[in-house]
């Protein structure tokens, strides 16, 4: 790889240990790749965490030695410098607020707020959310950015046109202190054009529809650029990133166009340069129900135990529309309800009273986490209920759950009723 | 005996040498692999329950999470991870999680893996020189060149 003189120098050690060792990561992070160089990047979204009962025996060394081994491979322990670049946290497994619902022993909670204390104080904007978009962290159209979670990093490339890969731990907190990552990947403008052209053919307009067809289309192109023909209305955020959060799930989809409303695309024929679509396929009411029956393919008891919304973290506006079904009414017994949305946009749902109203239903307002990252569910669950096609996808595998998928509504009515009554329209 | 040389390009450098443990299915890091034991925990993968612990891991690629190079990281902490690893696609994920493995690595081989290697045979990887000598195991009949 080819290396600048500012950057042979960091990997020389002219600028401390940590830079060295972050360089160093990042030459061979480079090579692996077939990367020729490294490209500058101003904002990066990556994880800081040490609550997790693998990171124990390192923070009980101190948090330097969180940083140099799960944040930059290195096996000396280098004292971590201030970020280089605008840094911001992602969502992890512990909402420090919230431990007494969860079930999170205390001295994982404490070792999570020294982390945040620590990092923090080396620049690290403690956001604690999967959607960094949401509450501050915008990057602006040709950023090159080093982004972790699936998530967020689809809506990053897809819907603001910055550019970043699927960074992982290693490669972002390497980039945080140096402001750099490989030249590669959708860092290149020719790999962010088009290879499929799904036709869609029936109207796509509520959250779950677009899940729906996020599920469907990631399943297809696995980690291929789809391109959406055929879409009528603009949607609104809460769509797009449920969308890209499906799609990111069934598939490993990092890109997609919208003609029209993404913005490297005004057309079908932009989004595909000078190229022909590799592939072209329909999403029409079969298509539908297909991705319907395989994200509910886990479920078959109706009891419904608990219920998840918020994944991605919801919008201010997505925990009104909650609290609002909730109003004066209460929970089932038999059945619990967890609501998450970033700590910041929390804040702002407290302010208006929606946190009371959710929880003068028997439900709880939470942030940092959610029940995949974190692996926790109300003790005893067995039937889950969720408006998210990334939960309903990973939870069976991970907390061997049953799973139903549905909308907001029928899971605020499972929740209420302590049964599953959705269906697909 | 038979003996097969596949020649590809080094993504990880160093020497190692192992059983192979081969599958079609791509891996998922977060929520894909127990990083205590090496063990393929994902659902409907065709490998579930069984573990890549000091095998020479041959697979298509990488997918999911980006949580995909902790737990394999995770896994060289634990004394879980695979002594060499073979794979088809390039990724971003792929690549770091072979960086944070420290074990020989190589992708762009000039036949497909997938198609030449089967489990437990003797696979030596030279990932310095970019080769793959593969032994089949004794009783296997000779694999036929993907052409």
């Amino acid at each position: 790889m080819k290396l600048t003189d500012a950057e042979k120098a960091m990997l020389d050690g002219a600028q401390g240990k940590a830079k060295q060792k972050a360089m160093d990561l990042l030459v061979r992070y480079g090579e692996a790749l077939g990367a020729e160089r490294l490209v500058d990047v101003t904002n990066v979204a990556s994880t800081f965490n040490a609550g997790s009962p693998a990171m124990k025996p390192y923070a009980e060394k101190g948090m330097d030695a969180v940083f140099s081994k799960f944040n930059l491979d290195s096996d000396e322990v280098v004292e971590t410098p201030q970020v280089e670049v605008y840094t911001c946290q992602l969502i992890h497994g512990i909402d420090t607020q919230n431990a007494h619902v969860t079930g999170v022993a205390e001295e994982g909670v404490n070792r999570q707020k020294t982390a945040e204390r620590f990092f923090g104080g080396r620049g690290v904007a403690m956001f604690n959310t999967c959607t960094p978009y949401q509450v501050g962290n915008v990057p602006v159209k040709g950023e090159h950015c080093a982004w972790m979670e699936s998530s967020a990093v689809v809506y990053c490339n897809s819907v603001l046109g910055a550019r970043t890969n699927t960074e992982g731990r290693e490669s972002t907190g390497a980039a945080s202190i140096t402001g750099k990552i490989p030249y590669w990947g959708y860092h290149v403008p020719e790999n962010r054009l088009g290879t499929h052209l799904v036709d869609v053919e029936v109207d796509v307009d509520s959250m779950m529809d677009w899940g729906l067809l996020g599920y469907y289309v990631g399943e297809i192109v696995e980690e291929d650029i789809p391109v959406l023909a055929g879409i009528r209305n603009v949607p609104s955020m809460i769509k797009l990133k449920h969308f890209g959060a499906a799609s990111a799930s069934s598939g490993g989809v990092e890109m997609y166009h919208i003609p029209g409303v993404t913005p490297e695309a005004d057309t079908v024929e932009d989004a595909f340069g000078s190229r022909k679509p590799r592939e072209r396929f329909k999403y029409g009411k079969a298509e539908r129900k297909i991705a319907y029956d395989n994200l509910n393919s886990s479920a078959k008891d109706t009891a419904v135990d608990f219920v998840m919304l918020g994944c991605p973290h919801n919008t201010v506006e997505q925990v009104w529309t909650i609290a609002r079904l909730l109003d004066g009414r209460k929970l089932s017994p038999n059945t619990q309800l967890w609501v998450f949305t970033p700590r910041a946009l929390r804040d702002a749902a407290e302010l208006a009273g929606y946190g009371d109203m959710i929880r003068k239903a028997g439900g709880h307002l939470m942030s940092d986490t959610c029940p995949a990252i974190g692996r926790i569910v109300p003790e005893g669950t067995k039937v889950v209920a969720t408006d998210s096609a990334k939960q309903a996808h990973y939870l069976p595998a991970m907390l061997k759950t049953q799973t139903w998928f549905g909308t907001v509504e029928d899971c605020v009515n499972a929740a209420l009723t302590g049964q599953w009554r959705g269906g697909l329209s | 005996m038979s003996k097969i040389v596949l020649r590809g390009r080094k993504v990880v450098g160093g020497v190692a040498e192992g059983e192979a443990f081969v599958t079609r299915d791509t891996i998922s890091g977060w929520g894909g692999i127990d990083s205590n034991t090496g063990t393929i925990i994902e659902r409907r993968h065709e490998k579930a329950g069984q573990s890549f612990k000091d095998k020479i891991l041959v697979f298509p690629g990488a997918k999911g999470s980006s949580g995909y190079s902790h737990f394999f990281h995770l896994a060289r902490v634990a004394g879980a991870s695979p002594k060499a690893m073979l794979f088809n696609k390039m990724t971003a994920k792929a690549a770091l999680g072979a960086v944070v493995t420290r074990a020989p690595a190589m992708t762009d081989f000039d036949r497909d893996p997938l198609s030449l290697i089967e489990d437990g045979d003797w696979v030596k990887v030279d990932a310095d020189q970019g080769v793959v000598e593969i032994t089949k195991k004794a009783g296997s009949k000779p694999a036929t060149p993907a052409e």
